[in-house]
């Protein structure tokens, strides 16, 4: 079985940077990524786009060009497609690529996965037509596909980016449906002084906003009670605000709550994860250089709580500095200038914490909303079974099957682990999250049938 | 409907339920659907209903299809090829 | 800060001390269940579900029989289905030699007395499992087991038992048992308590306990590994088993496949973490797929291993303890305990309530691995791939 010094897992801003950054150190590195090409989520498909979708995307997505040219510069072997669906205690990797299994060993681990967008469990969301705000800028990075009367619901910068990115391509959204409280524009407001520092990101919020506005996108604010209408399709969204009940007739809409950390691997693993909650999200337990409880094992970027793209590089770098040395590699200069920048770009972070955090709508969804997709599991399922005495998520994943369909707890985790909290009265912290169990994603058993590890295997049973 | 805002890449075509669909080298096939207008691309295993692409960066699941015979395809992390041909997952195929 | 004395304290709160605590609150005990974790954390919660007699060590026969019968109306005895299904058990035989040991094994039984295990051959396997491979050449069948879900059934055993008056004391790990004067005392991580009587239902754990009353016996941590695949359609109404490669293989109702059949993870009881070897798997997804063809297509979704307690000779301890008066054992069931939940509840439940019972447990004696003893009972040997 192949060998490496550093394993990083996931070609975001964070893995990109880690790996360009640990192979100029010396250090054998591997990277392996999902997609097809380098870049994450956030700067998707940078190398394919041409000018008219970089226009359209912005300064910001631009820079993840640099990054994607530096891992391709670098010493760093990068295998795409590689889906990783298992990492034991002795750092074995098992991963798929291209139907086949196999096994890499790594010295240390990048887990660089980033995050994942927060569940939104809300009557209709289960419909066709309605995506993540995600999916719509996804399907604008890789294959400059928009969407005519799109509807945009929730709240969180990375909405009103993806409606200026919509107005920028020319087709801006048929209405964005805000779920922001009007008292926490009051309760944000304190945290401005300390935001300061994070000038530029205040900057572009504000120009995003004046942006829709400018494009004369309806914006309905304080908007709760939402729900999806259609039989086999969304064909509207109805909600409440300013007093009264609307609804918006529209084949395609697009949810967001903010992101949260992607915890499959660090769970996989039993890093120990704390609940944060200004992030309101459980987050793998780091020191300052983003190691977790398991030695050797680091998260770089978003995955040790929520950043964004540029402290997530940052991050990434950060990390591979304290490997090189663990290394025994010369030390690197620039390591306290980085944390003094991350600090800076970390200012605007409480600000955006308290003014976007989650709605209630979906923190607390009302009995008959589906929460496990999968398994089409209810709120009120939940709740019944913490009445019949379940204690946490683990109980009601094994009572109702919650959690247990291909996604594997994915879409629905947070919100079990939310809903279970509320009903006994206690806080997510203490009620805890799904053990996530291997594969990480679905693996075919012929495929398991062909896996050579690259070790003898152990004795038989007896 | 969907659009597309520019030329970027040449035009494949792969089947979905016996339609034809045209695609665009690097979409995945999850993409080249949504262009297509095409939002439905599984029945659910509980209740038989409707499911289409919610995340598409391979975590939501909700967009398995079935690739040249193979159930269980993430439609969003396959790229289209040339030729394909994607159906739909049904529940009776998948379920009691 | 001291508890009132109770009549029975059970430590470990899986199916059996569940299940023994509810037989001593139906015959009117005050009984403390004390739990390290949560009910049906480990081996209860998450093994493969089969209720099953068909292969049973000799020994266990008949009080896997009397379990049976309990699980037939679990539902009046729980006021809760377990998600229980009636399904013939039936180990395939993939050539001559194995079908001819199934027959001798069937033989052996009937002199025993019991018939519940029947020999099939090649177009009556084929009747039960018509997804069989080709090359199978028949099989032995107990045609009215079936299989449950473990941590619903846990949890029913629980809630019945609390219904009952029972106290569960989760996430209060039993650190040290000892006699004072007529009584138990057990001192817990919250609190002291103080019972007539004592079960150790320990599982994994349980050998510290045994020691600390005197008895120490060897208990092997194991992780019987299992996976699960994503919905299937249906094509197999039987829990179907191998006579020489470890399997237990069952569709669900819901259409899911569970694959286990003793092939084991990691084990680490002091951290609670069971870790899974896919080098080992392999080999259960190349057997499963060499009984049913159809699983070529089949996707998993998921794999887990729960902690488990084996004996040296691969058979549980239900014991009253040797050393202590008022003290008993259950447990120990080395990856085959699950069906015997309710049954050895039953039987514990009467042993600590009046000090005695009619069913045959002498076999499952903890004196059986002092070396002075005289073997009680005969000695069994452990066959491969046995699992819940």
């Amino acid at each position: 079985m192949k060998s490496y010094d550093v394993v990083v897992i996931g070609a975001g801003p964070a893995g990109m940077a880690a790996a360009v950054e640990t192979s100029r150190a010396g250090l054998s590195t591997l990277v392996l990524d999902e997609q097809q090409r380098p870049g994450g989520q956030i700067y998707r498909d940078i190398e394919a786009s041409d000018a008219t979708r970089r226009g359209i995307l912005g300064q910001d997505y631009q820079s993840g060009a640099d990054l994607a040219a530096a891992l391709r510069g670098s010493t760093a072997e990068y295998l795409p497609g590689a889906v990783v669906w298992n990492i034991d205690s002795a750092k074995q990797i098992d991963f798929s690529v291209r139907g086949g299994s196999q096994s890499v060993k790594a010295a240390h681990i990048v887990v660089a996965t980033g995050a994942i967008e927060r569940p939104t469990p809300m009557p209709g969301w289960t419909l066709p037509g309605v995506t993540t705000v995600g999916a719509v800028q996804i399907l604008l990075k890789t294959s400059g596909v928009v969407l005519e009367d799109l509807v945009m619901v929730g709240s969180g910068p990375l909405l009103w980016l993806a409606a200026t990115q919509m107005i920028a391509a020319g087709t801006p959204p048929k209405a964005i449906v805000e779920t922001v409280p009007k008292a926490r524009y009051r309760a944000a407001a304190k945290h401005l002084a300390r935001a300061i520092p994070g000038w530029r990101y205040l900057a572009k919020g504000f120009a995003m906003i004046r942006a829709v506005k400018r494009a004369g996108v309806p914006v309905h604010r304080d908007a709760e009670e939402i729900a999806i209408d259609g039989v086999v399709a969304a064909e509207a969204v109805s909600f409440t605000s300013d007093g009264r009940r609307h609804r918006i007739e529209t084949a395609h809409v697009a949810l967001h709550q903010g992101v949260v950390p992607n915890q499959q691997i660090t769970r996989l693993m039993n890093c120990e994860h704390r609940f944060d909650a200004g992030q309101r999200a459980f987050l793998p337990v780091v020191d300052a250089s983003f190691e977790t409880s398991v030695e050797n094992v680091f998260v770089a970027g978003d995955g040790a709580g929520i950043g964004g793209a540029r402290a997530a590089a940052m991050r990434g770098r950060l990390v591979a500095m304290r490997i090189a040395e663990k290394a025994g590699k010369p030390a690197t200069d620039g390591r306290e200038k980085l944390e003094a920048a991350l600090r800076r770009d970390a200012a605007v972070r409480p600000l955006l914490e308290a003014l976007y955090a989650p709605s209630e709508d979906v923190l607390s969804p009302a009995d008959g909303t589906l929460v496990c997709r999968c398994e089409e599991i209810t709120a009120g399922q939940i709740r019944e079974a913490v009445a019949l005495g379940a204690p946490g998520p683990n109980q009601v994943k094994s009572f109702l099957r919650a959690g247990m369909g291909p996604c594997q707890g994915r879409m629905c985790g947070l919100a079990v682990s939310e809903i279970i909290a509320a009903a006994k009265g206690e806080e997510p912290s203490s009620v805890d999250y799904y053990r996530i169990r291997p594969p990480l994603k679905p693996l075919l058993l012929s495929e398991l049938a062909a896996f050579e590890p690259g070790e003898a295997p152990r004795a038989a049973a007896e | 409907m969907p659009q597309r805002i520019d030329g970027s890449g040449e035009t494949l075509r792969f089947t979905f339920e016996g339609r034809e669909i045209a695609a665009r080298a690097g979409d995945t096939i999850a993409a080249a659907l949504i262009a297509a207008g095409e939002t439905t691309t599984r029945a659910s295993v509980v209740s038989g209903a409707p499911r289409g692409p919610f995340c598409m960066m391979g975590v939501c699941f909700e967009c398995l299809v079935e690739v040249d015979g193979v159930p269980n395809r993430q439609a969003c992390m396959i790229e289209a090829a040339a030729g394909m041909t994607v159906n739909r997952q049904k529940a009776d195929e998948v379920a009691a | 800060m001291a508890n009132r004395t109770v009549d029975l304290v059970v430590v470990g709160g899986g199916i059996h001390g569940c299940s023994a605590a509810l037989h001593a609150a139906m015959r009117g005990l005050e009984v403390v269940v004390l739990e390290k974790d949560t009910v049906a954390r480990h081996a209860s919660g998450v093994n493969a579900g089969g209720v099953r007699r068909l292969g049973r060590e000799f020994p266990e026969v008949p009080i896997s029989q009397r379990s049976m019968e309990i699980w037939h109306r679990i539902g009046d005895l729980l006021d809760d289905d377990c998600g229980f299904q009636r399904a013939p058990q039936i180990k395939v035989a993939e050539t001559e030699a194995d079908l001819d040991r199934l027959k001798a094994r069937a033989a052996h039984l009937r002199a025993m007395g019991f018939d519940h295990e029947v020999v099939l051959d090649r177009d009556e396997l084929r009747g039960h499992l018509p997804a069989v491979s080709d090359h199978c050449v028949g099989g032995l069948a107990s045609l009215d087991d079936g299989f449950a879900l473990p941590y619903q059934t846990t949890f029913a055993f629980q809630r019945k038992a609390r219904s009952l008056g029972v106290r569960f004391e989760e996430n209060c790990r039993a650190r040290t048992v000892e006699r004072v004067g007529a009584d138990f005392r057990v001192t817990t991580d919250r609190g002291v308590f103080t019972s007539r009587k004592l079960l150790n239902c320990g599982g994994a754990w349980a050998g510290e306990i045994a020691r600390q009353l005197g008895e120490a016996v060897s208990v092997e941590p194991t992780a019987p590994m299992m996976l699960v695949t994503s919905r299937m359609p249906r094509f197999c109404n039987a829990v179907v088993g191998n006579q020489t490669r470890p399997l237990s293989f069952k569709q669900m109702q819901n259409g899911t496949v569970v694959i286990g059949g003793g092939r084991r993870g990691r084990a680490l009881p002091d951290t609670n973490v069971s870790e899974l070897i896919f080098s080992e798997l392999r080999q259960t997804a190349e057997t499963a797929m060499a009984i049913f063809p159809i699983m070529r297509g089949a996707t998993i979704v998921r794999s887990w291993a729960g902690i488990e307690g084996r004996m040296p000779d691969g058979i549980p301890v239900i014991s009253p303890s040797s050393t202590e008066e008022g003290a008993y054992h259950a447990f120990g069931f080395s990856s085959h305990g699950f069906q015997l939940g309710p049954g050895v509840g039953e039987i514990m439940g009467e042993l600590v309530a009046t000090g005695r019972t009619n069913a045959p447990i002498a076999p499952f004696s903890i004196t059986r691995f002092t070396p002075e003893a005289g073997a009680s009972g005969s000695s069994p040997t452990h066959s491969q791939g046995i699992s819940a």
